[in-house]
């Protein structure tokens, strides 16, 4: 800037000349591909966490005070020794506390509806899914960083992976594919409800039930047998058995063929869905 | 090519039982600024959503730069910047993250995303907030890169819905300086607006919305004309001699010319023009009525919906909240 900033009558020829100028040098680009759209949104995900913070403070405390509660509450009423359930329980709460901030996507997508950027976003030539794809990439960070916390506080309480860092890294790729394919139900919901508040209460109501009717917790053996036969085909158990096989080194293939064929179930039914949903006119 | 950015025939719209659009005809030119003019819930939004895309029309039809509404939307979002009504920038990032982020999906480098984002922020008075969450800023800034947002790649068309609504009077100058800048660069403006002070300093054709249906047409000169006049407000000093003031203006400007404001002390006359309106002043002086201050007008919104309508200008605002549902 070279006008000085108290000489109003010199400043507003110059805000003009940029104006114009700027009105000027704007030609169009080619097109953003899908791919580029969907990083974008990605960006912008990744910009949300940075200004604000205070959104991981879910994320990260409540599954490190479920690990703690269970641990030394139930720990040894159930397996015994605090140590040794930490060892089946903690694999176990990798995917739940992976699985409950995938609840946080449907809320992020109905608080974006109710402000005007939504309108805009719509409102531009690139490829519709792109918005959510790439709001799903962001959320993907969180689940992440959700993911390390846990195996982070499971280390200092003395949780040992027998397959080493690779086991632990397997296991929580594949929780962060599978919670893809799930955050596009609670987006789906998302678009549905009517206030942030709601796609909370629903998701929850959905996902807490269903992870604590699996093996996560406790052997299904101890379970009557209705409940037994529902708990192991419960996915949420196939996945937890797959993350333990990861980490303690022997992983059943079918475990986890089952776990990615129901997250691309989930992605194919429910991301063309939503998608429709967030263009519907 | 036609020579028309904005044909629609017929368009409608209904959420529920309530009929927001019911049959809207508009031929706006290329390269001008068109305004639309009607109160709260007569439909400007429901409109400018369809023709920007957003929502599908229930019965109608719609062409934008040449491509049809439902059939072509795409081609319509590749050539045409919506500013909407309700901030439509990201509050949690900053003015600069938020033009980055737009240029990124308009197909920008990231290093031509950058550039592009600071020769806006100049050219709209926001360098100093740039780096500053939207958030934070007040009313008119907010606006400002709301509007500059939708001018990343200059766009054919732009649709400004209720640009100045809630800004101060400088905020407000500043975005028609901004329309009257992009109409020189040959982009063509539709702007709704509840103002008609706003139409009348901007379009270039303005039509007069009510109920979902156009129910006038013409240059912001004809609209004016057609309502007669404007108005002249005065306020007495000693609210007694308000029944010998409205006698007067009466006598001068006809019976139903005059009616008095809710201030007890006020009467507003229609008034065909300001050399009439100052010699009334002038009369009632003489006549000894003492006057705390009078103001000339062009007529207002009300005005002008009493004239076309029999009726002043009703908000429903039960529409729009079917709309923000919807």
């Amino acid at each position: 800037m070279t006008t000085t900033q108290n000489s109003h009558p010199q400043r507003q020829p110059s805000l003009e000349e940029a104006m114009h100028k700027a009105l000027r040098s704007a030609p169009r680009p080619r097109r953003a591909t899908p791919l580029q759209a969907a990083l974008a949104f990605g960006w912008r995900g990744m910009l949300k966490i940075k200004h604000v913070p205070e959104q991981l403070l879910d994320v990260t405390i409540t599954p490190v005070m479920f690990v703690l509660m269970f641990t030394y509450l139930f720990g040894g009423a159930i397996a015994g020794s605090t140590k040794e359930y930490l060892q089946y329980i903690l694999p176990g709460m990798l995917v739940m506390s992976v699985l409950f901030t995938t609840v946080y996507s449907g809320v992020s997508i109905n608080t974006d509806l109710t402000k005007g950027v939504v309108d805009r976003f719509r409102s531009l030539p690139v490829w519709q899914p792109a918005p959510l794809v790439g709001a799903l990439l962001g959320d993907t960070v969180r689940y992440l960083i959700a993911g390390t916390v846990i195996m982070t506080v499971g280390y200092i309480l003395g949780y040992r992976a027998e397959a080493g860092l690779g086991g632990v890294l397997a296991a929580l790729a594949l929780v962060v594919v599978f919670s893809f394919g799930l955050s596009w139900v609670f987006t789906t919901m998302g678009l549905l409800m009517r206030s942030p508040n709601a796609v909370m209460n629903a998701g929850f109501m959905g996902i807490f039930p269903l992870t604590f009717l699996s093996n996560v917790f406790v052997d299904p053996d101890t379970l009557p047998s209705a409940l037994e036969a529902f708990v192991n085909v419960n996915p949420i158990s196939i996945l937890a058995n797959a993350s333990r096989g990861f980490m303690a080194g022997d992983v059943a293939s079918s475990d986890v063929l089952i776990a990615l064929g129901t997250a691309a179930v989930l992605t194919a039914v429910f991301a063309p869905l939503t998608t429709r949903m967030y263009r519907r006119a | 090519m036609s020579s028309l950015a904005i044909e629609a025939s017929g368009l409608e719209k209904s959420f529920g039982d309530t009929k927001a659009v019911n049959g809207v005809d508009l031929a706006v030119r290329r390269g001008s600024v068109y305004g639309v003019l009607g109160p709260n819930g007569a439909g400007k939004t429901t409109t400018i959503r369809m023709l920007a895309t957003l929502l599908r029309p229930d019965g109608g039809s719609a062409r934008v730069l040449g491509h049809d509404i439902v059939e072509d939307a795409d081609r319509v979002r590749g050539a045409v910047s919506l500013t909407g009504q309700m901030a439509s920038v990201d509050e949690d990032l900053t003015g600069r993250e938020n033009l980055i982020l737009l240029a990124l999906l308009l197909g920008f480098s990231r290093a031509q995303a950058r550039s592009r984002a600071d020769e806006l922020l100049e050219a709209f008075g926001l360098t100093e907030a740039a780096t500053r969450q939207v958030k934070n800023y007040s009313g008119g800034m907010r606006r400002r890169l709301d509007i500059a947002a939708s001018l990343v790649v200059t766009p054919e068309l732009l649709f400004l819905d209720e640009p100045t609504t809630g800004l101060d009077p400088r905020s407000r100058n500043q975005v028609w300086d901004i329309v009257r800048a992009l109409r020189e660069s040959g982009t063509t403006v539709l702007l709704c607006t509840q103002y008609l002070d706003e139409a009348d300093q901007l379009a270039d054709g303005i039509a007069v919305i009510d109920r979902g249906k156009v129910i006038a047409e013409g240059t912001p000169g004809q609209l004016k004309a057609s309502v007669g006049s404007g108005s002249l407000h005065v306020r007495l000093l000693d609210p007694e001699q308000r029944p010998e003031a409205q006698r007067l203006l009466a006598a001068a400007l006809g019976d139903d010319a005059v009616h008095p404001d809710p201030d007890p002390a006020a009467l507003t006359a229609a008034c065909p023009d300001a050399d009439r309106g100052a010699e009334v002043v002038a009369e009632l002086i003489r006549a000894g009525v003492r006057i705390a201050d009078f103001a000339l007008g062009q007529p207002t919104l009300d005005e002008v919906f009493m004239a076309l309508t029999g009726r002043p200008a009703e908000e429903t605002g039960e529409i729009e909240l079917q709309e923000q549902a919807a």
